[in-house]
């Protein structure tokens, strides 16, 4: 009981700094701090069409947090999410280009996702070779990597891909409305999609808890060294953990692409990858707690929409609370003396 | 091309890419001190929004630069405490700062949107300014272009020239040598990491004040990752980041020149190029130290070695490594 009270004493602590900081900031500009919170906290459950729009954030950020705790468990910091998702969704509609009228839509929904799994995986494998045989730090590969693919989206939209006529930044030419993955009535939601998340999450989790290949995952990640001498094929372990991170980031880029936008956008990564980065930094390869802090961190993104038109608070701030919270719970386990770098 | 463009193209590159010089400086600065500061694109957004709000209100130019530069030491600060002396991932704290300032940036730059706020003034150096060419070069800008200018020539002087200058490479390098003579690794380590923010934060109220003038949402978001780059691109080596930040200017100002055209490349796509340069150079860089390659490279002449030397000037070795006072 009291060793319990202990461990969930610092999170506590760490939450009530995050939240305390926020609050400053809101009472700064002049806002309802008790209304910000409560529309945070609310503002995406209230109608069904809210809840299926938030549905629709964490989706994808699952996707993301689910492959990122998956690379964190091997040691590696996978900053190029971002790039696998936009290369993911480039691959899927590539693929879909391909589609003619009457042809079966599903055999095309199953090849976009797959190929789009397929170049988020490359993409990550990539930045995993730079990695182990030319010694290029994969936080800054990936982040170059992430430029790179959304020059090669950029490219794809207002050169080759563009709108017939005048191209933009909203896009390619849409999909046939027949690719459009089919939503549930009166909403935005595609059920395809959380149901796909949910199965990469149960996948993960078997395979990182349940499974000798997972344990030799994070013992490559506690010590890559130590588990080369323990005679676990370290390479291999680590080059696997990120393409199959690479592959859940572009099936949620792919999802993206049929689901939300039916067209290839710029920014379709739309900061995704870089929630799930700070989901995974605050699970810390623990894949029981990622559903519930992703749940979290939807809910107040998606909530926080509410903001500006109810209290005409910038809905920032949902940001910034997310990003608080990381700051406290990493500093506070520090101070526990449990996070050495 | 005729000759008078050309110079105000030149011209023109040198002003764009005062602020990124100014960045760079900073990120160098620290990070040959050992410290990685990540929140680069984070702080220079906070730094310029907090600028652009205070000389607002205040109608003081040299105000707003006093905020920012407080803003981004205070974030370095931050960095330095975590980092440094609670030895968490400097990777982690970075990431997380530079989101969490970004998001900073646009909840209370809000009021501050669209607006019409004072700018640095321009001066022409008198005298200097009526050289042929030269003046219409270099002494026509105004103060930050100025000290973008200087910064470079004055930071490599002091890097390499210096007893200071020398503390801080050993602090990138080999902090516990420092330590075994005597010197305070911790609090040098600091005190570099906090001149840098200083430096990043004037970087982003360079833009907000005078580049760049005003605030809109996520106003200069990425130049901060650029400068990341462009360090590593610069091998951490003075010149070559002033080289690198020019060649990116010119870049982006042929890219707005290509677009005028019949070309339809968007600006986006060349701003491509100094990532995939940077991973190439790191590439490059990295296995060039490699052991194997090493043995094979010593079998070549001294001429050849020197230039590869020259080439693949590797990181920091102790960068990004928390120091253990033993």
């Amino acid at each position: 009981m009291k060793t319990q009270f202990v461990a969930l004493r610092t999170p506590i602590i760490a939450m009530v700094v995050a939240l305390t900081i926020t609050a400053v900031l809101l009472l700064l500009a002049g806002a309802d701090v008790f209304a910000a919170f409560g529309v945070l906290l609310t503002g995406a459950l209230t109608t069904p069409s809210r809840i299926a729009d938030m549905l629709m954030l964490l989706a994808p950020l699952l996707l993301c947090a689910v492959g990122l705790t998956m690379s964190f468990a091997a040691g590696q910091y996978n900053l190029g999410i971002e790039g696998q998702i936009t290369v993911g969704g480039v691959a899927a509609m590539w693929f879909l280009r391909g589609y003619q009228d009457g042809a079966p839509v599903i055999l095309y929904w199953i090849g976009a996702v797959l190929c789009g799994m397929l170049m988020g995986a490359l993409w990550a494998l990539l930045v995993a070779l730079l990695k182990r045989y030319m010694r290029v730090s994969e936080i800054f590969a990936g982040l170059g990597f992430n430029f790179v693919a959304l020059g090669l989206a950029l490219y794809l939209v207002f050169g080759p891909w563009k709108r017939p006529g005048v191209a933009s930044m909203s896009g390619t030419e849409p999909l046939a409305d027949a690719l459009w993955l089919p939503t549930v009535t009166g909403t935005r939601l595609t059920l395809v999609t959380p149901i796909l998340a949910i199965m990469m999450l149960a996948i993960v989790w078997r395979l990182i808890r349940h499974t000798h290949w997972g344990l030799q995952v994070r013992a490559c990640g506690l010590s890559a060294l130590a588990s080369v001498r323990m005679g676990v094929p370290a390479t291999r372990r680590t080059l696997e953990a990120m393409a199959l991170c690479g592959a859940c980031a572009g099936m949620a880029g792919a999802l993206q692409v049929i689901g939300v936008y039916h067209a290839l956008v710029p920014n379709v990564a739309s900061g995704i990858g870089l929630m799930g980065l700070l989901v995974a930094l605050l699970v810390r390869a623990d894949i029981r707690w990622v559903a519930a802090v992703a749940l979290f961190f939807a809910v107040i993104t998606s909530g926080s929409i509410q903001l500006p038109l109810t209290l005409s608070i910038d809905s920032s701030i949902s940001g910034v609370l997310q990003g608080l919270i990381v700051l406290a719970i990493i500093v506070a386990r520090a101070r526990r003396g449990e996070e050495a770098a | 091309m005729n000759w008078t463009q050309l110079l105000t193209d030149i011209a023109a590159i040198i002003a764009v890419s005062a602020p990124l010089i100014i960045a760079t400086m900073g990120i160098y600065l620290s990070e040959r001190a050992g410290v990685i500061n990540l929140s680069v694109d984070g702080s220079m957004l906070l730094a310029g929004m907090t600028g652009f709000a205070v000389a607002y209100t205040t109608n003081s130019v040299v105000l707003g630069f006093v905020a920012a530069a407080l803003v981004g030491g205070l974030i370095a600060a931050l960095i330095a405490y975590l980092g440094v002396s609670l030895r968490i991932s400097q990777t982690a704290i970075g990431f997380v700062l530079a989101l969490l300032c970004t998001d900073l940036s646009s909840f209370l730059g809000n009021p501050y949107v669209q607006q019409t706020g004072p700018a640095v003034p321009a001066w022409s150096i008198p005298g200097l300014a009526t050289i042929p060419v030269l003046g219409q070069l270099l002494f026509r800008h105004d103060a930050v272009i100025y000290l973008s200018l200087v910064l470079v020539p004055l930071i490599a002087w002091w890097m390499m020239r210096t007893r200071a200058g020398l503390i801080v490479r050993g602090l990138g390098e080999r902090p516990d040598a420092l330590f075994a003579r005597g010197i305070d690794v911790i609090r040098w380590r600091y005190v570099m990491v906090i001149i840098g923010g200083v430096l990043i934060g004037l970087a982003g109220v360079a833009y907000t004040l005078d580049l760049k003038q005003g605030w809109t949402y996520r106003h200069i978001a990425g130049t901060g990752w650029i400068a990341l780059a462009i360090v590593i691109f610069g091998a951490w080596r003075p010149w070559r980041i002033l080289l690198g930040c020019y060649f990116f200017a010119a870049l982006q100002t042929m890219a707005s020149r290509l677009q005028d055209n019949t070309w339809q490349i968007p600006t986006q796509v060349l701003q491509v190029a100094p990532f995939v340069v940077m991973i190439l150079v790191l590439a490059v860089v990295n296995s060039l130290g490699a052991p194997e390659l090493q043995r094979w490279i010593n079998r070549l002449p001294l001429p050849v070695r020197r230039m590869i030397r020259f080439l693949a000037s590797p990181a920091p070795a102790a960068l990004g490594q928390p120091f253990i006072q033993q």
